[in-house]
């Protein structure tokens, strides 16, 4: 019997508490003296929430474990206070069959820093014509739940509907990357503004996103499915989900830390750590983004945390790669931005980044509440630690961090899967 | 302006390009500006000399590193470096990046390490040259990156206009055609205002850049989708090339519409010079005779098209001169 007794966390911003941990559950809650053989972490000024779930992460492998393996990428996610990650299809090859899943999942396991969920193909080879065994990952052992062709649009409309359909009949949910790539081509890599224009930056703009979700919540609609919208980054496609959910359309939406931050005039020098998909948009779109997480409107914060190698950075800014690290800088991110200006309360962290999550992942060991009988699933983050971020000090592989050099309040102090101490103070437990 | 002889131009500029590196023609000022194109003068008048070469950049190695093809400004470059006596190396570096698995910081870095002064960079994709400068300690020179600038080609724009009209503060320059793809258009905006002209862009809606009408507001342009109504007052009217693959992008619906909007047909010719006998007529080139410029107007007593090519020799040896002349010699 493995014990763990925690003492004195916050419990999700309610107030001080003891936790005992027994056999990987919660087991008592309340002030607890002493418990025998138990291992006891002090988080005397520490606030305890459940376990962040990422629904958002790319892992790299197989195919490129020259930028991110599972084992690296469950090192970061385990340091930022991540218990659950998905683990995005776009591999090489792709995660579009049972076997692919349940390898990944396998790996996951190996390793044992976190849950490593994968994320199934909606269309084989991510190709957007025909449906991937939608079906087989889901009966697999990984039980694939979220499908998702990220970094490429199912803009097909046709094949769209019909992976909103066909997933129904097990509870499935299509995780849309938005992107018309009529209207934002391959080439387009900075948001389509006075500024690209100013930079000669092919545009990337927001009705190529927002005309994407608006005709994918009708297709919800019309098909009784449910849809989620990955990595949401304009004010307008907030609008059309808010819309889209006062009509009691199945919609669910996420934003991630970089969008909540960033604004496009980054772009100015040029540097290719701030070249992502879709763009850091203008301070208008980051206040708009701020203010529907806070309401409820998006519903989750995820990472997309998208390791690269140096020799895919280091180009020319069009032909550079897309993508930034976030899992471990996420929670910091976010206590510096939503809790520090009283956007949202722990409570509402534990919302956004491991309550909601989970349940649009249909994770039901994750995001729970921390009670007796529930999985020991836990981040304990100190409020007021400052944090300067340093790229180097990563367990990532890559070094692609656009957070590096910036200061910010809140910090994941440790993270405990299961009962078990997984990270402590940004290294691996 | 009084040319001065070769022994002046042996010894340092007075007034000093002050960076490093020539990236964007927004790293001019009016007053450096001057300062290259009254040193592009004496260069000029070299140039009609039996015995063109300067001994001024001795043992100094310039490296055109071209990513992208361009015969002229290649060409350029290489004349202006070897009339300064530098020793003047093309590397064609076309598709050796992303092609080949190395990034452009090995490329770049690769090169950089045989000991060179300047890298002379042009480069399909915007902000490369920029990118090249953080990574290098050599002298970058912008040939041209993506659709982003062409400052050498905007001072050499400026030089030719100024040959014929004078200081150009005042002067009204209307600048027309695929506005979006153009990096010609961008350094010239920059250099134009920054010397006190009067810029109107000119093109269908579709080849404007994104955010332009803010872009216009706050650096103080104008912009117009009637050439009729901006030729009589122009003194001098910059024609850019318009690709004939830019239809099948929607841009515009045929190149006989595009030449009726927006071409400087013969009809227009005499309208410029009706209105204005002075008028002068640029191309960055090279031209699609009969798309967006006639031959009439090409080869018009007013067309400056053969002095620009003609400038940016002289414009790009004083470019070289005042980035790296002056400074400490290695020893």
């Amino acid at each position: 019997m493995s014990m763990l007794l925690v003492k004195g966390a916050d419990l999700v911003g309610a107030g001080a508490q003891d936790l005992l941990v027994t056999d990987g559950v919660i087991t008592e809650v309340g002030s607890i003296a002493s418990a025998k053989g138990a291992d006891v972490l002090d988080a005397d000024g520490l606030v305890a929430l459940p376990g962040l779930v990422d629904l958002h992460t790319h892992l790299r492998e197989p195919g490129r474990e020259d930028a991110e393996t599972i084992e690296s990428g469950s090192g970061a996610a385990a340091v930022g206070g991540y218990t659950a990650v998905l683990a995005m299809a776009n591999t090489s090859p792709v995660t579009d069959t049972a076997e692919a899943a349940e390898r990944i999942l396998d790996l996951g396991r190996a390793t044992g820093l976190v849950d490593v969920v994968p994320v199934g193909a909606v269309t084989k080879g991510l190709e957007g014509a025909e449906l991937a065994e939608l079906g087989l990952m889901h009966r697999s052992r990984a039980g694939v739940t979220v499908f998702s062709d990220d970094g490429k649009c199912v803009y097909d409309a046709r094949v769209m509907r019909r992976a909103l359909e066909y997933v129904r009949a097990f509870g499935g949910v299509v995780s849309q990357h938005a992107q018309d790539p009529h209207l934002a081509g391959p080439q387009a890599c900075a948001h389509e503004g006075e500024l690209s224009g100013r930079l000669g930056l092919p545009g990337w703009p927001g009705v190529a996103e927002e005309s994407i979700v608006a005709r994918d919540v009708m297709l919800a609609r019309h098909t009784g499915s449910r849809v989620h919208v990955a990595h949401v980054s304009t004010a307008a496609t907030v609008e059309v989900v808010r819309w889209a959910k006062a009509q009691g359309i199945d919609v669910t939406a996420e934003v991630t830390p970089h969008h909540l931050v960033l604004t496009t005039d980054l772009l100015t020098g040029y540097d290719p750590v701030y070249k992502v998909n879709p763009p850091l948009r203008p301070q208008s779109d980051v206040d708009a983004l701020r203010a529907a997480l806070a309401d409820g409107t998006l519903d989750a914060v995820a990472t997309d945390h998208a390791p690269h190698a140096r020799h895919d950075k280091e180009h020319a800014f069009v032909d550079a790669a897309f993508g930034m690290l976030g899992l471990e800088t996420a929670l910091s991110v976010v206590s510096d931005v939503m809790v520090r200006s009283d956007l949202l309360d722990w409570a509402g962290v534990a919302r956004v980044m491991s309550a909601n999550p989970a349940r649009i992942a249909g994770l039901t060991g994750h995001g729970r509440p921390l009670a007796v009988g529930e999985p020991a699933n836990l981040t304990l983050v100190d409020p007021d630690a400052t944090v300067t971020v340093d790229r180097s000090a990563s367990m990532s592989l890559s070094r692609n961090n656009p957070w590096h050099g910036r200061t910010m309040r809140g910090a994941v102090h440790a993270t405990v899967l299961r009962g078990r101490l997984t990270a402590q103070k940004g290294a691996v437990a | 302006m009084s040319p001065t002889t070769a022994a002046t131009l042996e010894t340092p500029p007075t007034t000093r390009h002050t960076k490093r590196h020539l990236l964007s023609s927004a790293d001019l000022d009016r007053d450096q500006i001057k300062a290259i194109l009254d040193t592009a003068a004496e260069m000029h008048t070299v140039q009609s000399r039996e015995v063109k070469k300067l001994p001024t950049l001795r043992g100094r190695t310039v490296v055109n590193l071209f990513f992208e093809d361009s015969t002229r400004t290649r060409s350029s470059f290489e004349i202006a470096g070897k009339w300064l006596s530098a020793d003047v190396i093309n590397v064609s570096a076309k598709g050796s990046s992303t092609s080949k698995g190395e990034s452009l910081r090995d490329t770049v870095l690769t090169i950089a390490a045989m000991g060179v002064d300047a890298l002379v960079i042009r480069h399909s994709a915007s902000g490369a040259a920029h990118q090249v400068a953080q990574w290098v300690d050599a002298h970058v020179v912008n040939a041209g990156d993506g659709m982003h600038e062409h400052p050498t080609q905007a001072l050499l724009d400026a030089y030719s206009m100024q040959q014929r009209l004078g200081d150009l503060e005042g002067r009204h320059v209307a600048i027309v055609g695929d506005l979006t793809h153009s990096r010609v258009v961008r350094s010239n905006l920059i250099t134009l205002r920054t010397l006190g002209a009067k810029v109107t862009l000119v093109a269908p809606p579709t080849l404007m850049p994104s955010g332009i009408g803010a872009w216009a507001a706050s650096d103080g342009f104008e912009l117009s989708h009637d050439l009729d109504a901006v030729l009589p007052t122009a003194d001098a009217v910059m024609m850019l090339r318009v690709q004939r693959e830019r239809m099948s992008g929607g841009f515009f619906p045929t190149a006989r519409e595009y030449t009726v909007g927006y071409g400087l047909t013969r009809p227009r010719l005499e309208t410029l010079t009706r209105a204005n006998p002075d008028a002068v007529i640029c191309h960055p080139g090279p031209m699609n005779r009969g798309l967006e410029i006639a031959a009439d107007a090409a080869d018009a007593a007013q067309s400056l098209v053969l002095d620009q090519v003609s400038a940016g020799v002289a414009v790009r040896m004083s470019v070289l001169y005042h980035l790296l002349s002056g400074e400490e010699t290695q020893s």
